[in-house]
């Protein structure tokens, strides 16, 4: 029975063919923003980036005034303007793309729309001013693609975010979606799916990297008559932003995965619990819903096979610890968001006492291409034990702050320094802290190790969610190290022991260490407590919250014993710590005096100035305005 | 986690006491429903005061002690009502490497209030807040829904603040 809609489009497909057909009358407006010149006969897009970074830096006001100026050239209806997700890009938003000659423009401004309209979409001439700066290479313009941020990147998680419309169903379709689950429906059985899911050798993105084929086969081998699939999108790593970036850019890939994790386990109903703070993402995954209902790719008797499966979505309320599978389980369940002890596992035991699989959205993401592709497609990239890629979220002191996917096996050089565009400012690396608070900082000297879970572990780190950021020389490694405990004591839940009071231990002893009253033997202690808090505590939180201490202990020892022996900061971050002090290159300009806040600083006009470090409240200012690098931290 | 006792007065109106009772009658049946009356009402009410907690503990026969550990586990639950200008700042990663805790500072100086507390007034309220996902603009505040990134040095706030202060 095919029904049209309003925009004629069919709803409620009851085969593969209708959706196949559904996909070739939509597949040429996509592959115009796919490089297919061809396809284009003529028509043109303008592709403009609706993610959240885009969206704080304005793009909104950017599309408005796109909208206007299209509409007062006439060309309202001749170019197509496109809100796209994430491009990864963050940093130098609001992003514009042109196709299908492709055309980037970075940092856009209302102001800046007029001139693109009129001297490129008419003239067919860019506007080189306002084009993503490393594409043009001595004053020639390249492709976007042939720059260091995008020609290292392999995109399967993120394929779709950046070109198609979240908010368009039929959009996803062209791009071969919802096949993935309309073959696993109709052409292979459960346990076909799970193999074909084992075989691809994917693991879990979430954090802990475990093998997601080997969950789904437990979930299917426990007899139940319920079982659940939960998709958790509870991002609470600080500054890991892939998740939302695929649930605002590509919302139906996850929905398509579920449904066939669903008919993979025998599940019918599925649950997405997501940060409350990420409202663009709730949003675009509600109207998603809605379509994939709309459409019947949810629903009742799906395809025409008796497979019945729908989602609901749950929002966190912003505890960390609801990250973890059966702290969130138990949240679902409306309860403080407590983890609870494993064995039994999700798989056996999970939501409501049902057998449960929980996944991550980008190994959801993930999903529908290896079933539509076969196995070998992703694991023939990456290495042996960790296939496919990776989505990591860099920040921090780096240049290409954004969102990167690279083939697992990359090195960390190459994300930071090609990918990432090395460090502003001409300062060196000296650390990435990969995991968030459950990972470790790893040197700069082990940045040639290709990235999989297994080498992150064995160097003291974690692959976790997939957050990574670069820090410089004026980083303190003792204070990041307290940061990010000062982070994990907060959100301890506090219902184990070592967890709850270990970690507030170790808090006091590093407080004590910046704030220079550190003693000979506290490194020793920090490692015995770290040690048994990762052994003895209940969930994943606990497990690892010791680590970022751990590893800067141990790349970082000597800024420790400086801090406690010679109580100093070589960074000039802990404030107990330092003063400063101006040298012999003063000229006595007096930038400094005028500039300081609390008037701290002496001197008359062309004589050497002097600080008072009573008065000093170690701000800053004056080492940041002095023109002759006359003032240092010592 | 730190929770602040409220300290305002409940104001609540019989339109909303309504409001709230007409939506538990909606969610109640469903499984686990109590996090999302909790995340309703206080969208309705601004934030969740005892009084505000005792009605939804005698609507859905959930104790109030088991309601009191829900509101006071998850940070999104208030205990106070945001002020009229509210100001939070991200710590997330990327800004606090960024100098975000100088900004907080400046700001708290600013307006003579602690991170976490509203003004008697109900004027400013200061959050010092987690990760808020807008890494490329680091570090950023946010007043109100207006987001300032990239700052470049604490003092910058405080032409910002004026905008709001003398409006």
């Amino acid at each position: 029975m095919i029904k049209l809609t309003l925009n004629g489009a069919w709803i409620n497909m009851k085969n593969i063919n209708e959706l196949t057909a559904l996909r070739d009358k939509f597949k040429n407006s996509i592959a115009i923003r796919t490089g297919d010149t061809a396809a284009a006969n003529g028509e043109k897009h303008v592709l403009v980036c609706g993610g959240t970074g885009c969206h704080s830096s304005g793009c909104n006001a950017i599309l408005k005034k796109l909208k206007e100026s299209l509409k007062t050239h006439g060309l309202e209806d001749k170019i197509k303007v496109v809100v796209t997700g994430c491009h990864g890009l963050c940093a130098l938003g609001p992003l514009i793309i042109t196709h299908p000659d492709e055309i980037f423009y970075e940092l856009v401004e209302p102001d800046d729309i007029e001139e693109i309209v009129t001297k490129h979409l008419i003239g067919g001439e860019p506007v080189l001013r306002k084009v993503y700066h490393e594409a043009i290479v001595d004053g020639k313009l390249i492709s976007f693609h042939e720059t260091d941020f995008f020609k290292y990147q392999h995109k399967i998680s993120l394929k779709n975010c950046g070109i198609i419309d979240p908010e368009c169903i039929e959009e996803y379709i062209a791009r071969d979606g919802y096949q993935a689950l309309a073959k696993a429906l109709t052409t292979m059985t459960p346990l076909e799916v799970i193999d074909m899911v084992k075989a691809s050798g994917i693991r879990g993105r979430g954090g802990a990297g475990f093998l997601t084929g080997r969950k789904w086969a437990y979930a299917y081998l426990t007899d139940s008559d319920k079982k659940y699939v939960v998709c958790n999108a509870d991002e609470g790593d600080p500054g890991a932003f892939m998740d939302r970036s695929i649930l605002e850019g590509d919302p139906h890939a996850v929905i398509e995965a579920m449904a066939i994790a669903g008919y993979a386990i025998k599940a019918d109903e599925g649950f997405v619990y997501v940060r409350a703070e990420y409202p663009i993402a709730v949003n675009r995954f509600e109207i998603a819903l809605k379509q994939a209902r709309d459409f019947g790719l949810l629903g009742t008797d799906i395809f025409g096979t008796g497979f019945n499966f729908d989602i609901n979505i749950r929002l966190g309320a912003g505890a960390f610890v609801c990250g973890e599978e059966t702290a969130l389980l138990t949240s679902i369940e409306g309860h403080r968001g407590e983890p609870r002890p494993r064995p039994p596992f999700p798989a056996i035991k999970g939501l409501f006492g049902k057998p449960t699989i929980l996944n991550n959205v980008e190994t959801f993401a993930c999903i529908p291409p290896v079933i539509l592709n076969g196995p070998e497609w992703l694991s023939k990239l990456g290495t042996e034990n960790s296939t496919g890629t990776k989505v990591f979220a860099l920040g921090g002191k780096i240049k290409n702050i954004g969102l990167v996917e690279v083939p697992m096996g990359t090195t960390l050089r190459t994300v930071a320094e090609q990918v990432g565009g090395g460090i502003p400012n001409g300062k060196a690396f000296k650390a990435a802290q990969t995991g968030g608070p459950s990972g470790g900082c790893i040197p700069a000297e082990l940045f040639d190790i290709p990235i999989d879970f297994d080498n992150l572990l064995s160097i003291g780190s974690m692959m976790g969610s997939g957050g990574m950021i670069i820090m410089d020389e004026d980083n303190c490694m003792v204070d990041i190290a307290r940061y990010f405990l000062d982070f994990t004591v907060e959100e301890s839940c506090g219902k184990c022991t070592p967890c709850r009071i270990g970690t507030q231990r170790m808090m006091e002893i590093l407080e004590n260490i910046t704030e220079g009253r550190g003693e000979v033997g506290d490194l020793e202690k920090l490692e015995e407590l770290g040690e048994h808090i990762k052994a003895s505590s209940l969930c994943g939180l606990g497990m690892t919250a010791p680590n970022p201490i751990l590893s800067t202990i141990k790349y970082f020892r000597h800024e420790y014993e400086t801090h406690i022996n010679d109580k100093k900061c070589a960074s000039g971050v802990c404030k107990a710590l330092f003063q400063y002090v101006i040298n012999e290159k003063c000229i006595g300009c007096t930038i400094c005096k005028r500039a300081c806040p609390t008037d701290a600083i002496c001197g008359e006009v062309k004589k050497p100035h002097f600080i008072m470090q009573e008065k000093c409240v170690k701000c800053g200012v004056c080492h940041d305005k002095c023109k002759f690098s006359a003032i240092n931290i010592g | 986690m730190k929770k602040i006792k409220t300290t305002a007065g409940f104001m609540g109106t019989s339109e909303q006491k309504e409001k709230l009772i007409a939506m538990i009658a909606e969610h109640k049946d469903i499984k686990g429903s109590i996090m999302p009356i909790l995340q309703k009402a206080q969208e309705i009410y601004g934030y969740l005061p005892l009084e505000v907690q005792q009605i939804i503990s005698d609507e859905t026969g959930v104790s109030m002690s088991e309601i009191y550990g829900i509101v006071t586990f998850y940070s999104q639950f208030v205990l106070n009502p945001k002020g009229e200008i509210a100001i939070s700042v991200c710590m997330g990663t990327a800004c606090y490497v960024k100098g975000a805790k100088d900004i907080l500072d400046r700001i708290s100086a600013n307006i003579g209030i602690k991170p976490g507390e509203t003004s008697k007034d109900g004027r400013y309220s200061l959050d010092a807040t987690r990760c808020i996902g807008a890494c490329g603009l680091a570090p950023v505040f946010l007043v109100n829904e207006d987001v300032y990134g990239r700052i470049e040095k604490p003092e910058d706030v405080d032409d910002i603040l004026k905008k709001y202060t003398e409006s």
